[in-house]
């Protein structure tokens, strides 16, 4: 990630955003709360769409469906959790936890086997066809939000966090939610996690050098293809993690979470640059911090806010705040 | 004088020319054809979505662009009529004034999506127009003091319109002579109109810029077209027409909410319609049209029945739940892209196209 260190200017954004709401806020408690509230949305978003901007980049391959494993994710997550009534409900954080994990660790196994199917049936037959992949992405999803209605109903469900995690602590004069701080937390350890494994590993080597430019790759003796299937099995098990925290976050979840979420994942992988993992966690927390500062100020308009951040952010640079992919 | 109304495109296949001039025919008559309220208001549906699946299909047939955001437009359309109405009441230039503000509003809303998006690359417009169209849907459904929010508008139009309005107290063949009569040939004329409309913007040069773009950007641009101008124009016009779809959504049903003419659900019907109908054939439009809202209006019934019929298995019995119907609109269209990417059209013209030699 050497182009992170050398390109300073959208790094200083995230900070410059959040300053310059400030005034707008005005109590500096409120702001305090908003802007955890905003990183804790901005690192779940950032877990989602890390996933897509890394298919994108390595095969070209633009998936409208990726808000399917989202709310696959969450749904798992509220049968499991659901029947681990004891651990939830017990005030010690340790034992929510250990309902907790095995609702994520499903949740991403179940997205990663859909994800392997999804890729198989749908995806693969349409590489390199654009129009295609977009209309055929589309109905997957259609077809995958259908059958989570066909399966835990159409209806809404509560998603209660678990005792240990409710509440919040106090930081001075401002209030900050626990799950937050856990939602921040994890997404760094997401974060981290993946920027070990491009920077170190040889996958990651492997990965990164296919989104610059695939056939070198291939011409040197990899199979990139198999190295996709494996990248979007992972974007597709980090989309249920990402569903089941969005979840947590919202304590609720319908079928329609998908939908909703993808908008949001598509700004900021258009802000981040697509095929750039720090570009959408720059992106990520910028759309979560404008989010919850447009909320606050000006709920009417809050996802029109997002669209402007974006505008602006073209503007600046039309690729995105790191392009990587040469096409 | 055939030639110039079609503008020269034919539809090149003798099945296909039977089939359009029965929908012709069929729709010209079908208060009389086909008695009765509910089919008269699947007619007009027919004529309406016709004109928005056509004016999809220039973008994305004709283009090659994707665009989720054409119920906006559409809406923007009915909300136009339904909000001007309201406000100066049922009168003539309460209606013209709703359609020229909406035209002016996705006049410029496309032209401001379309340059911002296109000239970054195509792909970004699908995004884009999502994330626009899903902002206006909210934006919609909240400004409820003008928009009336969830519950929609319902409104009155210029008397002639209404159907209280008799303009010979016995029946012809059976059919009041009224004026909802009278709003559904208004409907018919200017469907025929804009279908008209379309195939010349796609029959001329310009349209002839727009599919060399569709098969190859890139050497349409080394020829010295600019790609960004032809795209943005033909989203601006494809946002347009959809627009005057909108107006006449609303003029037939003198009712908008975001259920009718915004949601998401609609802009599904619209994409499976044109690719059964058949991408970058404007006639496509009309047959997919057909084909989809008389299934839609009589097929749900029939999911309903053999639901019922599987009662016994719970899981089938939810699968082919009414609600679930847009579960089997989606597995028709991923299939329908997959084994039948030329649609309709597309197929009766091959075969025509394939039998031609062997008959000379």
């Amino acid at each position: 990630m050497k182009a992170l260190e050398l390109d300073w200017k959208p790094l200083a954004l995230v900070p410059l955003l959040a300053l310059a709401a400030l005034p707008a806020v005005g109590s500096g408690s409120t702001w305090v709360t908003l802007t955890v509230a905003g990183l804790a949305m901005g690192m779940i978003i950032f877990i989602i769409a890390s996933g897509l901007t890394l298919v994108f980049g390595l095969m070209d391959v633009l998936n409208f469906g990726h808000g399917v494993f989202i709310a696959l994710g969450a749904f798992v997550a509220t049968s499991v959790l659901g029947a681990m009534g004891d651990w939830t409900g017990s005030a010690e954080l340790w034992r929510n936890l250990v309902a907790v994990v095995p609702a994520m660790v499903i949740a991403m196994a179940v997205a990663a086997a859909v994800g392997l199917a999804f890729e198989r049936f749908i995806v693969r037959p349409v590489y390199g066809q654009h129009l295609k992949q977009i209309l055929i992405t589309m109905g997957g999803m259609i077809i995958g939000e259908e059958l989570i209605k066909v399966i835990w109903g159409p209806l809404q469900i509560a998603l209660p966090l678990p005792e240990g995690m409710r509440g919040s602590l106090l930081l001075g004069d401002a209030s900050v939610e626990k799950y937050r701080l856990i939602a921040v937390v994890v997404g760094l350890l997401v974060f981290g996690l993946q920027i070990w494994t491009l920077s170190r590993t040889k996958i990651g080597l492997l990965i990164r050098a296919g989104v610059q430019d695939r056939e070198m790759v291939e011409s040197l003796g990899y199979r990139i293809r198999r190295l996709f299937v494996g990248v979007f099995v992972v974007g597709s098990a980090l989309a249920g993690l990402g569903g089941v925290m969005w979840g947590l976050y919202q304590q609720n979840v319908v079928p329609q979470m998908g939908a909703q979420v993808n908008v949001l994942i598509f700004i900021v992988i258009i802000i981040g640059g697509l095929g750039s993992t720090g570009g959408a966690l720059i992106g990520a927390l910028l759309v979560g911090l404008m989010a919850n500062y447009t909320g606050f100020l000006a709920p009417k308009v809050a996802l029109f806010s997002n669209i402007a951040l974006m505008v602006a952010v073209l503007l600046w640079r039309p690729q995105g705040v790191y392009p990587v992919a040469n096409r | 004088m055939l030639n110039r109304i079609l503008s020269n495109d034919f539809p090149r296949s003798l099945v296909l020319a039977l089939v359009l001039a029965a929908v012709l025919l069929g729709l010209a008559f079908a208060p009389f054809l086909f008695p009765g309220v509910k089919a008269l208001s699947v007619a007009a549906k027919i004529l309406i979505f016709i004109v928005l699946v056509a004016s999809f299909d220039l973008l994305l047939g004709y283009t090659g662009i994707v665009s989720f955001a054409h119920t906006m437009f559409f809406g923007i359309g009915a909300y136009g009529v339904a909000i001007a109405s309201t406000a100066l009441g049922p009168t003539w230039t309460a209606l013209g004034t709703g359609v020229a503000v909406a035209l002016g509003l996705s006049l410029l809303l496309s032209l401001v999506i379309g340059l911002f998006s296109l000239r970054v690359r195509a792909i970004f417009f699908a995004m884009i127009t999502l994330a626009v169209a899903a902002a206006f849907q909210t934006l919609a459904s909240q400004m409820s003091e003008i928009t009336g929010g969830e519950d929609g508008l319902t409104f009155k139009l210029p008397a002639l319109l209404s159907p209280g309005t008799v303009f010979r107290e016995e029946p012809l063949l059976g059919v009041s002579l009224d004026g909802r009569l009278l709003t559904y040939y208004g409907l018919f004329v200017l469907t025929v109109v804009l279908m008209l409309a379309l195939l010349r913007v796609v029959n001329s040069p310009f349209g002839r810029v727009l599919q060399a773009i569709r098969e190859n950007e890139f050497r349409a641009e080394a020829i010295g077209y600019r790609v960004v101008v032809y795209r943005t124009t033909s989203a601006v016009l494809s946002a347009l027409f959809a627009t005057l779809a909108g107006a006449m959504l609303a003029t037939w049903l003198r009712y908008n909410g975001p259920d009718t003419s915004l949601s998401f659900e609609i802009m599904m019907d619209v994409l499976l319609i044109v690719v059964i109908g058949g991408m970058g054939t404007i006639y496509g439009s009309a047959i997919g049209a057909v084909i989809f809202v008389v299934a839609q209006s009589y097929l749900q019934d029939l999911l309903r029945l053999a639901s019922e019929a599987a009662a016994a298995v719970p899981l089938l019995a939810a699968l082919l739940s009414p609600d679930r119907w847009l579960l089997w609109l989606g597995l028709l269209f991923v299939l329908s892209v997959y084994y039948f990417p030329t649609g309709v059209v597309g197929r009766l013209r091959e075969r025509a196209l394939r039998q031609r030699p062997a008959r000379a």
